[in-house]
């Protein structure tokens, strides 16, 4: 056990290293740059702009950029944000609560009606709720989440005024834990609209090769009554699979939040995302490419580790 | 006894909800067939039908709800014909879409074919990279590259492709490597056929099933993609009209304008659903694995 983890640990922190190297080569070798945002600047000239980037170390050679990033980063320092000047952590750190809030609502949205969702198609196969729930969820694949969002907030918020059209509390007055949770159903809903989706999916097709083997067959030839074996016996095996799919599911999560949080002006990460690419800041920028890294392979290690605690066969694999 | 008492009439169930779930399958994809096909015919020929311009500004018609004087699906904030921008924005999307799938689904099935092929070392490290590639989720991958890029339709093209050919390359990879230990394969390089023959030759067309698959679905997140960013505003810029960035200021007129918000969202929603259900309806006629189960 104690060697499965120590080299998928590894493995991540190798890929965590790749993962920096594309993403600090692709924000630095995109044409613009910080500097672009001050060069329209009348009265700055061409000195001026090269003393900053001299201050701020975008003369020297990519690799060398790289290094002193990477090493910074290692001993703690994730540097300051060209906006405020703020250190990264603080600002990223700032913005995670929100995010993870969203994404823990909408992953319990997920899990709960995506397996249900799931066995129930797997129980009734072919009939007119598991057709029904098959053609759901490829059109629900196929609907932009922002506009889902926007058709969400027309009905809820505009027509009936039951839900807030944006948001993390009241502005002013709020701050209750109803009032959060007023302000998160919406996003919440809107962010697993594709999770649950994929997580019937999946749990569907698990179902249905745990149903077919010798284990169940024989829970019911003890006798067991149908809904103890399949809501026992059977919906334990099958979930063992879907552990590893919420690790997988965390990039597209993030990506959907990004969405989410931009229709409904929740103050997370992905709006932070979106301004700072506005403002060119590429110290956060690269802070928030390296945080969702983190959350996805962390999600992957962790449900990793789910599995082989959970079934012993996966470490054997 | 009971057990195959209840067995019996399930049995009989199965095959005639086999064929009834075919039939759907099957119906879901010409669905999606003629769906595509209505939709690239209206965006080519729509445009000239209509008596609109799609960029034509008439400031007192702005906002008309649909259907008024001529204007079947209504004008938006600047009194343009919104079923003539549909329709043009039809022409961007849909290109768009088909362009970043051919890009993609080349450069993915490239890397699969060379990974699976090789092995080895080239295998590890062009699998580590899409690995890599896919902890990032992709509309920041997506939005990363078009902040910085001059943003028209094709240089969106190509970061489209660039952030959506993984899942090709991880398809094609893991076919390759499984066809590769065939007999066939053995028999061609022992009649000393090049690496190259035996890659685009003989490994290739075994190979083309899954990869049609998968790039028919790349052609529904392409779509999608291509309205995220648009929506986001790093995508098409106005005036020219994408049934993203048709979406961009709907949100502000959602209560006054609810048609803005709707149509372009329900065109993306058609045709990405529609390339979904004849992905799916391929996946089931291509893959025989599917049938068991």
């Amino acid at each position: 056990m104690a060697n499965f983890l120590l080299g998928r640990l590894l493995q991540s922190l190798v890929l965590l290293l790749i993962v920096s190297v594309i993403g600090f080569a692709v924000l630095h070798l995109a044409p613009g740059g910080p500097l672009a945002q001050f060069a329209l600047i009348p009265g700055l000239s061409k000195e001026d702009l090269a003393r900053m980037a001299h201050e701020m170390g975008l003369d020297r050679p990519l690799p060398v950029q790289y290094w002193e990033w990477l090493t910074r980063l290692l001993g703690g320092d994730w540097g300051h944000s060209y906006r405020d000047n703020r250190p990264v952590l603080d600002v990223i750190t700032g913005r995670l609560p929100a995010t993870l809030e969203l994404m823990g609502a909408a992953i319990l949205i997920s899990v709960l009606l995506g397996v249900w969702i799931g066995v129930m198609g797997a129980i009734r196969r072919y009939s007119v709720f598991d057709m029904l729930a098959t053609i759901g969820a490829m059109v629900a694949l196929s609907i932009p989440t922002f506009w889902f969002g926007l058709i969400v907030i027309y009905i809820f918020s505009v027509h009936l005024g039951w839900l807030p059209p944006g948001n993390r509390t009241t502005v002013g007055g709020g701050g209750s834990f109803l009032d959060y949770l007023h302000h998160l159903i919406a996003p919440a809903v809107v962010l697993a609209l594709v999770e649950v989706a994929v997580w019937s999916r999946y749990m569907r097709a698990s179902m249905l090769d745990v149903i077919n083997q010798d284990f169940v067959r024989t829970a019911r030839a003890k006798g067991l009554p149908e809904r103890t074996v399949l809501w026992h016996h059977a919906l334990r095996n099958a979930l063992l699979p879907m552990i590893a799919l919420a690790g997988v599911e965390i990039p597209t999560l993030l990506g959907g939040a990004l969405v989410a949080e931009t229709v409904f002006t929740w103050p997370g990460m992905g709006r932070l995302l979106l301004d700072s690419l506005g403002y060119r800041d590429y110290p956060v920028v690269m802070g928030i490419l390296m945080f969702s890294a983190v959350l996805a392979l962390l999600g992957n290690l962790l449900a990793d580790i789910f599995a082989a605690v959970a079934d012993p066969r996966v470490r054997m694999a | 006894m009971s057990a195959a008492a209840l067995a019996q009439p399930a049995v009989a169930a199965k095959t005639g909800n086999r064929a009834w779930r075919r039939f759907c399958r099957h119906r879901l994809a010409l669905f999606g067939v003629a769906a595509i096909a209505l939709l690239v015919l209206a965006s080519i020929v729509g445009p000239s039908l209509i008596p609109f311009d799609s960029l034509k500004i008439d400031i007192r018609h702005r906002f008309a709800p649909p259907p008024s004087n001529g204007h079947l699906f209504g004008t938006d904030p600047l009194g343009r014909d919104l079923l003539v921008r549909l329709l043009t924005a039809g022409r961007i999307s849909l290109s768009i879409g088909f362009a970043a799938m051919i890009v993609s689904t080349a450069f993915g099935t490239l890397i699969g074919v060379a990974a699976g092929y090789y092995g080895g070392a080239i295998r590890v490290t062009l699998m580590r990279f899409v690995d890599a590639m896919l902890c990032f989720p992709q509309i920041f991958l997506l939005l990363v590259l078009a902040a910085f890029i001059q943003p028209n339709a094709v240089t969106l093209t190509l970061i489209i492709a660039a952030s959506s050919w993984m899942e090709v390359a991880r398809v094609v990879e893991g076919q390759v490597r499984s066809l590769r230990e065939r007999d066939f394969i053995l028999a061609a390089e022992m009649l000393g056929a090049s690496g190259r023959y035996v890659m685009f030759r003989e490994l290739l067309p075994n190979a083309i099933g899954p990869i049609i698959v998968a790039a028919t679905l790349t052609v529904a997140r392409a779509i999608l993609l291509e309205a995220y960013v648009s929506f986001l505003g790093y995508g098409i810029q106005p005036p020219m009209a994408s049934w993203g960035n048709m979406l961009n200021n709907a949100q502000q007129y959602l209560g006054s304008a609810p048609w803005l918000a709707i149509f372009p969202g329900l065109m993306i929603t058609l045709a990405v659903s529609s390339f979904n259900f004849v992905g799916d309806g391929l996946r089931d006629a291509l893959d025989a694995r599917f049938d068991l189960q």
